[in-house]
């Protein structure tokens, strides 16, 4: 059983905690046509923006209410109002997606009640606007939470209730936050090749992959279209990835009675596996190319595992992102010697480590010293310099290498590939000497696994 | 309690921009027109704030808020430090429901304590946000009560987010120098050619280009306010001779306050340019000499501009005929429009607009004199219009931050970054050969006309 503390300091030093209205903003970025709007003063919008900009390094279409003292006593509906107004002059959204921030949650508002006098008051509204709302207050979890409340408010708001005529093969994906653009569009074309089609919410790979559209576009450039969010209640099937989209999923099952099944990441053979009897158990049927990619990734592992058997590993991440990296790692050989999450989850009790500090960047530093490499975002490359030990870059943000957002982690391609990555870094930073070696003390056991590592080389 | 403040900060006599307002124009206070909801973009107060402490390099910086705050700003800034590094550390109370129902004064007396016994700091910068002004934390007091009790400076900085603009929020940074730090310690040494210089942040090590000229006149940087400062110069910046405002708007009300206080003249300079830096290397000398410097330093500074004038332009000829009457759209704020301006004008470049949104009426001035009474100032320009612009091919270049720079690259437009967060320092005589450099790589890339051709089935098409 895996103890979850909390690192118990008063301050967070250097923090690896986002806020969950990001984490509502970006979720709402992957659908079309959408323009996500902060409940907050102008600085929570424009830090959300930033960050994710140097993420993604796409322009990042992110409105505010630009709330100040006086509104945000008398209550934002006023300003929420007038923005609705103004984005639709100017950029004319097909969907607003509302995040609370701690600001106007502090206050207290009933956003749904506000929202439901404007649209009586803005008729024209209705067939061309969506407009959703996710409570996502600051101190209500970290980045995933609000990802998670946002894709639960896009169902219960846009998918209508009761099951209709089910549509046989199609069935729907939410991915959570730990999911990269490449990996959502991994995850699809498995489906897809399954012979099943997908409903993917949100879909961050029409939306923020990297491309170039013909023309300038003021709201997102892609994404889930809002007519096939619609019929996602006719499906036979939820395939929810990570915890953090229980939540949503669960509504799904409330309103259409999808049934529903939750995989907390897809990273790993045994994941990937189980993720892939769900498709063959929902109908579909394996293609040879999959058959090839599994067989693959077997010969990735027996190739890869030498690199990564026994190296002791530091991983600070989003609660979901976490259990994915520490079970895979874990599940390579390697020993998680401090995990550590942003915020509390029920994922944290599956990581495969004997606690999961609840905490920041500082606590990753600490417990990592002595650790062959760390696993963790770009705040933690200054933390990985001091400690002389390379840095694998995952999560958010990663502003310091190119291409993140199109990295594949997931399925068994990008296993594959996550294996190459960590024991290329292992090698490259110039690591001959077994793990086992330096932290057992154990000269036998080290010298037998020098023999090992230098057969796998020479082979 | 931060009311007051913010009214203190919109009367400031020495802002342009503030003179040539009416009296209830002034009371309204400044970027209260931009904050316009579901139209607004740039940072907020404390953003502002941040911007003008955080390069205090020994000091601690911590943000008393939801995580929000801290969590998704920091390490976003690019500042150079030549030693300590504590300044990087990202501190915050990260408040959860409880703390904000129950206030967060604990919590925030913890957080000092802890620093302050794990880092030792020389002083500890407290940033109040919005939800902490909100509920009414008494900062004030926590700062207050930790001076004392834990003998070490710690310094409340009242610039909540929702106080107004980035611009609002250096001013305040400025006011919390004045009443906290500046004139708290004395300087071990004192010279007649002491300068502070305001407003310069070290960005991309923009500091350390020109500070190798200030070494060569014999003139010595007190305090940095505050690009690579340490605290105890800040707090003995009062003993200088001059202050040369770098970023116009920003810190000029401190500027003015030193002066009222400590009798300490200012001026507002630039760094960027060749002929503004050589015109605030003069106006230094000269102020400096009236303030008893050696008079020979007007002699040793013209004797300096001269050779690096000369070196600068030697190394600039060869671009000159290649980016001569290169097009050129600057999109950025306030006083480096007007200085890059005049850089840009002096290898050749023709400025096809400049935006003017955060010009005072004095920038626009300058502007004009540049370039003549038809100068194409433009106000802001929607995303949609500038894509536009650039996809009819307006303009060569389009010189930006980094809002504005998947507007030109989507149209598949040459861009450099010429704010904030920017990698390349541009200041100085170095500063503008490596501006230039960039320029010139950036047009000269071989992607321009590799991405802008067809692709094979819209060729096909055509052929068809």
């Amino acid at each position: 059983m895996t103890e979850v503390v909390s690192s118990g300091k008063a301050a967070a030093v250097n923090p690896l905690k986002q806020s969950p209205a990001l984490g509502g903003a970006m979720a709402f970025l992957g659908v079309e046509g959408s323009l996500p709007l902060l409940h907050g003063s102008q600085g929570c919008t424009a830090f959300a923006l930033v960050l994710m900009v140097r993420h993604f390094r796409e322009a990042i279409p992110l409105q505010t209410t630009a709330m100040n003292e006086l509104t945000t006593i008398l209550g934002g509906a006023d300003n929420v109002e007038q923005a609705i107004g103004n984005i639709r002059d100017r950029a004319n959204p097909r969907l607003i997606g509302i995040c609370s921030t701690a600001l106007t949650e502090t206050r207290g508002e009933d956003m749904q009640a506000d929202l439901r006098s404007m649209r009586e008051r803005h008729p024209e509204w209705a067939g061309a606007l969506d407009v959703v709302f996710a409570p996502t207050p600051d101190y209500g979890g970290s980045l995933e939470e609000g990802w998670g409340n946002a894709v639960r408010a896009m169902v219960e708001e846009l998918v209508p209730e009761g099951c209709g005529t089910r549509t046989l093969r199609q069935v729907n994906v939410l991915p959570g936050s730990h999911l990269t653009p490449a990996d959502v569009e991994e995850v699809a074309d498995l489906v897809a090749g399954f012979g099943l089609t997908p409903i993917v919410l949100p879909d961050l790979s029409g939306s923020l992959d990297g491309h170039v559209p013909e023309g300038h576009v003021s709201t997102s450039l892609g994404g889930t279209r809002l007519d096939a969010i619609a019929a996602m209640g006719r499906s036979v099937l939820t395939l929810a990835i990570g915890e953090q989209m229980r939540p949503a999923a669960d509504a799904l099952t409330r309103r259409c009675g999808v049934p529903v099944k939750v995989f907390d990441h897809l990273t790993g053979l045994a994941a990937t596996d189980a993720f892939v009897a769900a498709l063959i158990e929902a109908g579909g049927e394996p293609d040879a190319r999959v058959k090839r990619d599994r067989s693959r990734l077997v010969d990735a592992m027996l190739d890869g595992h030498f690199w990564l058997d026994g190296r002791r590993v530091g991983v600070a991440a989003e609660a979901d992102l976490l259990l994915a990296l520490t079970e895979f790692v874990a599940g390579m050989g390697a020993v998680v010697a401090v995990a550590v999450a942003p915020a509390s989850s029920p994922s944290l009790q599956r990581v495969p480590a004997p606690r999961v500090v609840v905490g920041d960047l500082d606590d990753l530093e600490q417990g990592a010293a002595g650790c062959d490499m760390m696993i963790a975002n770009s705040h933690a490359r200054e933390a990985a310099e001091r400690l002389g030990i390379p840095l694998y870059r995952a999560g958010f943000p990663v502003f310091d290498r190119l291409g993140t957002p199109q990295r594949v982690c997931v399925g068994y391609r990008g296993t594959r590939t996550l294996i190459f990555d960590l024991a290329n870094l292992i090698l490259g930073h110039g690591a001959h000497a077994s793990a086992a070696h330096e932290h057992t003390g154990d000269e036998a056991a080290a010298r037998e696994k020098d023999d090992r590592h230098a057969q796998a080389q020479a082979g | 309690m931060y009311e007051q403040k913010v009214a203190k900060a919109f009367d400031e006599p020495g802002c342009a921009t503030n003179q040539a307002k009416s009296d209830k124009e002034r009371k309204r206070g400044c970027g209260a027109k931009s904050l316009t909801p579901g139209a607004a973009a740039g940072g907020c107060a404390f953003d502002g704030a941040k911007i003008a402490l955080q390069p205090i390099t020994d000091a601690a910086h911590l943000v008393h808020g939801p995580i929000a705050c801290e969590g998704n700003s920091w390490d976003s800034r690019n500042s150079g430090s030549s030693g300590p590094t504590l300044y990087r550390t990202g501190f915050t109370t990260d408040l959860g429901e409880l703390d904000i129902i129950h206030g967060g004064e604990k919590k925030l007396w913890r957080a000092i304590k802890e620093i302050i016994a794990r880092h030792r700091p020389p002083a500890v910068f407290v940033y109040v946000t919005c939800v902490t002004a909100l509920t009414g934390d008494d900062v004030e007091a926590v700062c207050k009560a930790a001076t004392e009790r834990l003998g070490t400076p710690v310094i409340p900085v009242t610039a909540p987010g929702f106080a107004g603009s980035k611009n609002l929020g250096n001013k305040l940074a400025g006011h919390a120098l004045m009443d906290h730090v500046i004139g708290t310690v004395e300087p071990e040494v004192s010279t007649p050619t002491d300068i502070n210089v305001l407003g310069e942040y070290n960005v991309a090590g923009e500091l350390w280009q020109v500070a190798p000229l200030f070494a060569k006149l014999g003139i010595r940087v007190l305090a940095p306010i505050t690009g690579d400062a340490r605290y105890h110069q800040v707090a003995s910046a009062h003993r200088a001779r001059v202050n040369m405002v770098v970023c116009s708007q920003a810190l000029v009300s401190l500027a003015r306050a030193m002066q009222e206080r400590w009798d300490i003249p200012y001026f507002e300079g630039s760094f960027y340019g060749i002929s503004d830096t050589s015109e605030s290397l003069r106006t230094l000398a000269r102020m400096l000499v009236a303030r008893g410097a050696a008079a020979d330093l007007m002699e040793r500074t013209e004797a300096l501009i001269a050779a690096e004038e000369a070196r600068a332009w030697a190394t600039l000829s060869p671009f000159r005929e290649r980016l001569a009457g290169k097009r050129v759209l600057l999109y950025t704020g306030g006083v480096k429009s007007w200085s890059v301006v005049s850089a840009l004008q002096e290898i050749g470049m023709v400025i096809v607009g400049t935006s003017v949104r955060k010009s005072t009426a004095e920038d626009k001035q300058r502007i004009k004199e540049l370039m003549g009474d038809d100068a194409p100032m433009v106000d802001q320009i929607p995303a949609k219009q500038m894509y536009a612009m650039l996809a009819r091919g307006d303009a060569d270049i389009l010189m930006s931050g980094g809002r504005t720079q998947f507007v030109a690259l989507k149209s598949k437009t040459p861009w450099l970054d010429i704010n904030q967060e920017r990698h390349h320092g541009y200041a100085g005589y170095d500063g503008m050969v490596a501006l230039v450099r960039m320029i010139d790589a950036e047009l000269s890339s071989p992607i321009w006309a590799d991405v802008r051709r067809p692709a094979p089935w819209d060729l096909a098409e055509t052929a068809a």
